[in-house]
């Protein structure tokens, strides 16, 4: 048989049934589809987790107070007053491999500046956080080391309470009140987007820790100190000998378990970036599922298309068709009708994709191999679930299917 | 030298344990340039006969020689390039391919041959084969805006397109009407004058009055092989205007 009347016979065969093939392809597209916009999502997630464990800053290490024992039993980690502003200067000042320390302490208040308020988080943060959390300043300035000294009433906003206090105007110099002590506001930070949880990061209200501990929050211990490590290999080094410096500090006795706990942006990371991982190979395996179930709604039309086709066999088999000419015509039939189905498959998923990422707000990330995979499994698809049915016709009697009815 | 030699063919079917002897020692030698029919009741084997002259089938014995060559003997695989090279075939029911134009039809047992023809060669055989049998100004139309005589038509260039030795016809003219049926034989007659061979099939004695050889069949054997004058369907036609005219006037008299 001339080679190239293969594919011709095939394309011709389909040309014919037109509303069987679309039909027909419409199970590989729903399921490449799937796979697509499963995958692109997935991977979106990962890489914005990823993002997000970079913005964390480099070289990060966060030390949390230990967990408080109430009558033996633990009521959760950080809820112990165990780290004091002087641990977080002792970090500091006594570990070489650390560059910056910053005693964090957090509280929720009102924000009014004229008519208007805004309920957000206030930190009290050394003058050096910034540059742990590799944060740059869009306007104005951040407070330095003799603001935080003298407990300036000084602030540095994000981005949304720009937006919300001052409706996107320039608020730099501008007083906001908190609970009647008058801030003045000196710098704004870049946008940062989401967190790792899903909060808005941009809705922040930093002020110098001295300020917030003394006339904001009415604590005196810091919820968690940001440690900035000199390089990623001090790291290791670096949290032993926090841990140590702080056992000796908090006068704890060998049997003692620590009364804090110190982790790396990885351990962090490590998490998050597991959950995403597990989430995205679960989502592609339900997609995986819904192409397999469109290739086995191939070769349930294929066959019923053998059985329907059963006189014309029997014409191309009388007219000179080997039978390995007919298995050709129908796997290939079969095997087109997949990649037709990818491909709009690949179009429909990036549509898709698109639109849940648009607004749901997701982020989304297509990825070239993603598609790749999708229309080879999907022409696999159309090999696997093509082959009986093809094998069927080729061994069909052409007197039997010439007599067919 | 007979194009077609049957020598003692024998066929028998098995269905489980019971053993049916559809042909039971078919000698036969047809010359070539012969235009042949071969009749019988249902069940006589003429359809097993035709099958095993088309190469469908296989002979449970005997010898069966197709233009020299002893094709009983032939895999299926030779057989396939027999029945697309050496044979046309013609159905009663046409056996068109549904939503494909005339042509395409015409071209489909090219596309099949061995011989790696171009595509400019199958077109244009295609469309030579459509002009013998009239139709090549309906080469785009699809079969189902064709009559059943057009349509029988275009399954005759399609047998004539690989240019075989020999073309089996199986009852023709069964799904036409008399004077389309007509036609059609007066094809296979000019057909036959240019020196094609014809075996045809067929269980009307008016429709094999055409053939210059008439093969009867009963019960998987030859009870009868004559050779006869055979009708010309070309004066038919002439004369089936006067008969269609007479009975009109007779309906008027009446």
């Amino acid at each position: 048989m001339k080679v190239s009347a293969v594919p011709y016979v095939a394309f011709k065969a389909m040309r014919r049934n037109r509303m069987r093939t679309v039909l027909t392809a419409l199970g590989i597209v729903i399921g490449v589809a799937a796979v697509i916009t499963m995958v692109g999502l997935g991977q979106g997630a990962s890489s914005e987790v990823q993002e997000q464990v970079n913005r964390l800053g480099q070289n990060v290490v966060l030390v949390f107070p230990g967990s408080r024992q109430l009558g033996g039993v633990s009521i959760g980690g950080g809820s112990a007053n165990t780290l004091t502003i002087e641990d977080a200067h002792a970090i500091r000042d006594e570990i070489p491999e650390v560059v910056a320390a910053s005693p964090e302490v957090r509280s929720q208040r009102v924000v009014v500046y004229g008519n208007r308020n805004w309920f957000t988080r206030i930190y009290g943060q050394s003058h050096d956080y910034l540059q742990i959390r590799q944060w740059p300043i869009e306007s104005g300035r951040m407070y330095n080391e003799e603001d935080v000294d003298r407990a300036a009433l000084v602030a540095v906003v994000g981005q949304t309470i720009v937006d919300e206090l001052f409706e996107g105007s320039d608020p730099i110099g501008e007083t906001v009140r908190v609970r009647g002590l008058p801030l003045e506001i000196i710098g704004v930070l870049a946008p940062k987007g989401m967190s790792l949880m899903g909060s808005v990061q941009d809705d922040i209200f930093i002020v110098p820790y001295t300020t917030a501990f003394q006339r904001i929050s009415g604590r005196s211990h810091a919820m968690v100190i940001n440690v900035q490590v000199y390089d990623q290999e001090s790291m290791t080094i670096a949290q032993e000998k926090i841990t140590d410096l702080l056992r000796e500090r908090h006068r704890l006795a060998p049997y003692q378990d620590d009364d804090f706990t110190v982790q790396t942006q990885e351990d962090v990371a490590e998490a998050a970036t597991e959950t995403s991982r597990i989430m995205t190979v679960l989502l592609a395996s339900i997609a995986g599922v819904s192409l397999f179930v469109g290739g086995i709604g191939i070769m349930n039309v294929m066959l019923v298309s053998v059985t329907e086709r059963t006189r014309e066999v029997g014409l191309r088999l009388a007219v000179g068709a080997k039978s390995p000419d007919v298995l050709l015509q129908f796997l290939i039939e079969a095997v087109v009708l997949c990649l037709l189905g990818g491909i709009g498959g690949i179009i429909l998923g990036v549509i898709t994709t698109e639109l849940i990422a648009t607004y749901a707000g997701w982020p989304a990330l297509f990825s070239t191999e993603a598609m790749i995979v999708a229309v080879g499994v999907s022409a696999a698809v159309g090999v696997f679930f093509g082959f009986y049915p093809a094998w069927k016709a080729s061994r069909l009697d052409p007197i039997v299917a010439l007599r067919t009815e | 030298m007979g194009i077609v030699k049957l020598h003692k063919i024998t066929r028998t079917y098995r269905t489980g344990t019971v053993a049916v002897d559809a042909l039971r020692g078919i000698d036969l030698e047809i010359r070539e340039g012969v235009f042949a029919s071969i009749m019988g009741a249902s069940g006589s084997g003429k359809s097993t006969l035709m099958n095993i002259l088309g190469c469908l089938d296989q002979p449970t014995s005997g010898t069966f020689h197709l233009d020299g060559e002893d094709v009983s003997t032939f895999t299926k695989n030779r057989l396939a390039n027999v029945r697309n090279r050496t044979i046309g075939f013609v159905f009663q029911s046409f056996h068109l391919l549904p939503r494909t134009s005339a042509l395409e039809n015409v071209e489909l047992p090219l596309l099949y041959s061995d011989d790696h023809l171009s595509w400019k060669d199958i077109h244009n055989r295609a469309m030579n084969a459509l002009e013998i049998v009239g139709l090549a100004d309906r080469a785009k139309h699809n079969p189902n805006e064709l009559s059943g005589g057009q349509q029988q038509r275009v399954a005759i260039a399609r047998a004539l397109v690989t240019e075989p030795k020999i073309l089996l016809a199986d009852e023709p003219t069964g799904n036409l009407d008399s004077r389309t049926s007509l036609e059609i034989i007066d094809i296979f007659q000019t057909l036959n004058r240019e020196g094609l061979t014809i075996l045809m099939v067929t269980h009307e004695s008016d429709i094999a009055r055409f053939s210059e050889r008439i093969i009867t069949l009963r019960d998987g054997l030859i009870i009868s092989d004559k050779r006869v004058e055979p009708v010309q369907a070309q004066t038919a036609l002439e004369n089936w205007k006067e008969q269609d005219a007479v009975e009109i006037e007779n309906e008027v008299t009446l």
